[in-house]
């Protein structure tokens, strides 16, 4: 049928190590995510609460993060800053890069999380004797959390993929270790099949622990 | 006089042209695939409403594959996979084609969404006015779902404009790579990036504030 005869062996004696190099990925998503979500509330905090200059950075970085492509913010980080003498590694390039994405796409989800939650909530949990700290964490994260459940979720599927990216920087990931194995035997369609492969998988498997920590989360 | 032999050289007005016939490209494939993704993603849409559980069996998973796998892997492994058939694309057609599945593949889900917001009670009150199937999907279904998802569509299209950067890892020089190439020679990355940047941003940081206010406004 094709003119190709395909070897999937090469592939197969590379597999523990790109499952490896799979945990890597995962690494690296998981900590933007960690990151991405902390710095992503502050975002949104400061732009729904803060006047002046502090309002504007966020709101500078937010932009940014929405509206410029994620391979572009990889490369400032990687060579952009190079100007300034800053010269991260591959490592540090991918896991900046994604934490800047991610902390600007969840800000923006986090602010519709908090506007959608009434102001009479956090004035009837401060006027039963809460202080602002406990009113928040008591009352008005846990609902914005529902409400944000899902798009983060989601953010957690595009940071794996978003993750791929660093096989242009240098970041011997899944898809940067693919590239290293298929250019040393030319078997480029075979390795990166079982690529796509590995990656659906991963994205199934979040959805999957997703919907399962849902279920158990928001029972009532 | 002594010849010096530089293997860099500055910036220079005629760069600034080479960006500009880059950022051409980027936009020409952007909106080569996202309109006829468009196209065949509302297509699918209408599949995925219709086709109840045989769609769900067929085309949903398909499409699911294409939202599951990182963009840079399904260019990559197209790229590969053509000549194997007996295809010879150049990077571009490859793009497109894959640019065209991936905003297809997004744009089902927001059709989809869109058809189910139009809802029963109406659908069935234009057809017992005596509207035939097709005059109902034309002048009741399309206006009013339309205006739902065109938010949610403007955000799908300007994704795969951010994401067209990605073409660049077949070797089309577009925007990203034009400016990658340029960084190689002058060593300005800062300079150069952030003129890439500043044109990603100017052309999706307006339209998806448009898209906000309309949303809001068609929220009233």
């Amino acid at each position: 049928m094709f003119d190709y005869n395909f070897h999937w062996r090469p592939v197969m004696k590379n597999l523990p190590d790109l499952l490896e190099a799979a945990l890597l990925t995962l690494q690296v998503a998981v900590l933007a995510m960690i990151l991405g979500i902390v710095i992503g509330l502050g975002l949104a905090l400061i732009r729904l609460h803060m006047r002046g200059p502090l309002r504007w950075l966020a709101s500078c970085w937010v932009e940014l993060a929405r509206n410029t492509p994620a391979l572009f913010q990889l490369f400032f980080f990687g060579f952009g800053l190079g100007a300034f003498g800053l010269h991260l590694s591959p490592y540090m390039i991918v896991l900046t890069g994604l934490t800047f994405n991610c902390a600007g796409y969840l800000a923006e989800n986090f602010r519709g999380g908090f506007q959608a939650v009434p102001d009479t909530q956090l004035r009837a949990s401060r006027s039963l004797g809460m202080t602002a700290w406990q009113a928040y964490t008591r009352i008005v994260i846990p609902q914005v959390l529902r409400i944000v459940y899902h798009p983060i979720t989601n953010q957690m599927v595009w940071a794996v993929l978003m993750s791929s990216l660093g096989m242009l920087v240098g970041f011997r990931e899944l898809s940067g270790e693919t590239q290293f194995f298929a250019s040393r035997t030319f078997r480029i369609f075979e390795y990166f099949a079982v690529t796509a492969v590995i990656y659906y998988v991963i994205v199934k498997i979040i959805l999957l622990g997703s919907r399962l920590l849902a279920s158990r989360l928001f029972r009532y | 006089m002594e010849p010096t032999i530089s293997f860099f050289s500055g910036f220079t007005p005629n760069d600034l042209l080479f960006l500009g016939e880059a950022a051409l490209r980027t936009l020409w494939i952007s909106v080569l695939s996202i309109s006829i993704g468009t196209v065949l993603g509302v297509f699918f849409g209408w599949i995925l409403f219709e086709g109840k559980w045989a769609a769900a069996l067929t085309v949903a998973p398909v499409l699911d594959i294409f939202r599951s796998v990182p963009l840079i892997i399904q260019l990559v492994l197209f790229y590969n996979f053509a000549p194997i058939v007996g295809l010879n694309l150049d990077p571009f057609a490859s793009g497109v084609v894959i640019l065209t599945i991936y905003t297809a593949a997004l744009v089902a889900n927001v059709a989809r969404g869109g058809i189910e917001a139009v809802g029963t009670p109406m659908r069935r009150a234009a057809r017992s006015l005596g509207m035939s199937y097709w005059q109902d999907l034309r002048h009741v279904v399309l206006p009013i779902g339309g205006r739902a998802v065109f938010p949610a569509w403007v955000g799908v299209a300007l994704g795969v404009m951010k994401d067209s950067a990605l073409v660049s890892v077949l070797g089309y020089v577009e925007l990203l790579k034009a400016s990658q190439i340029l960084i190689t020679r002058t060593q300005e990355p800062f300079l150069i990036l952030s003129i890439a940047g500043a044109f990603y941003f100017a052309l999706s940081y307006p339209i998806s504030r448009y898209a906000a206010s309309l949303e809001k406004r068609w929220a009233q």
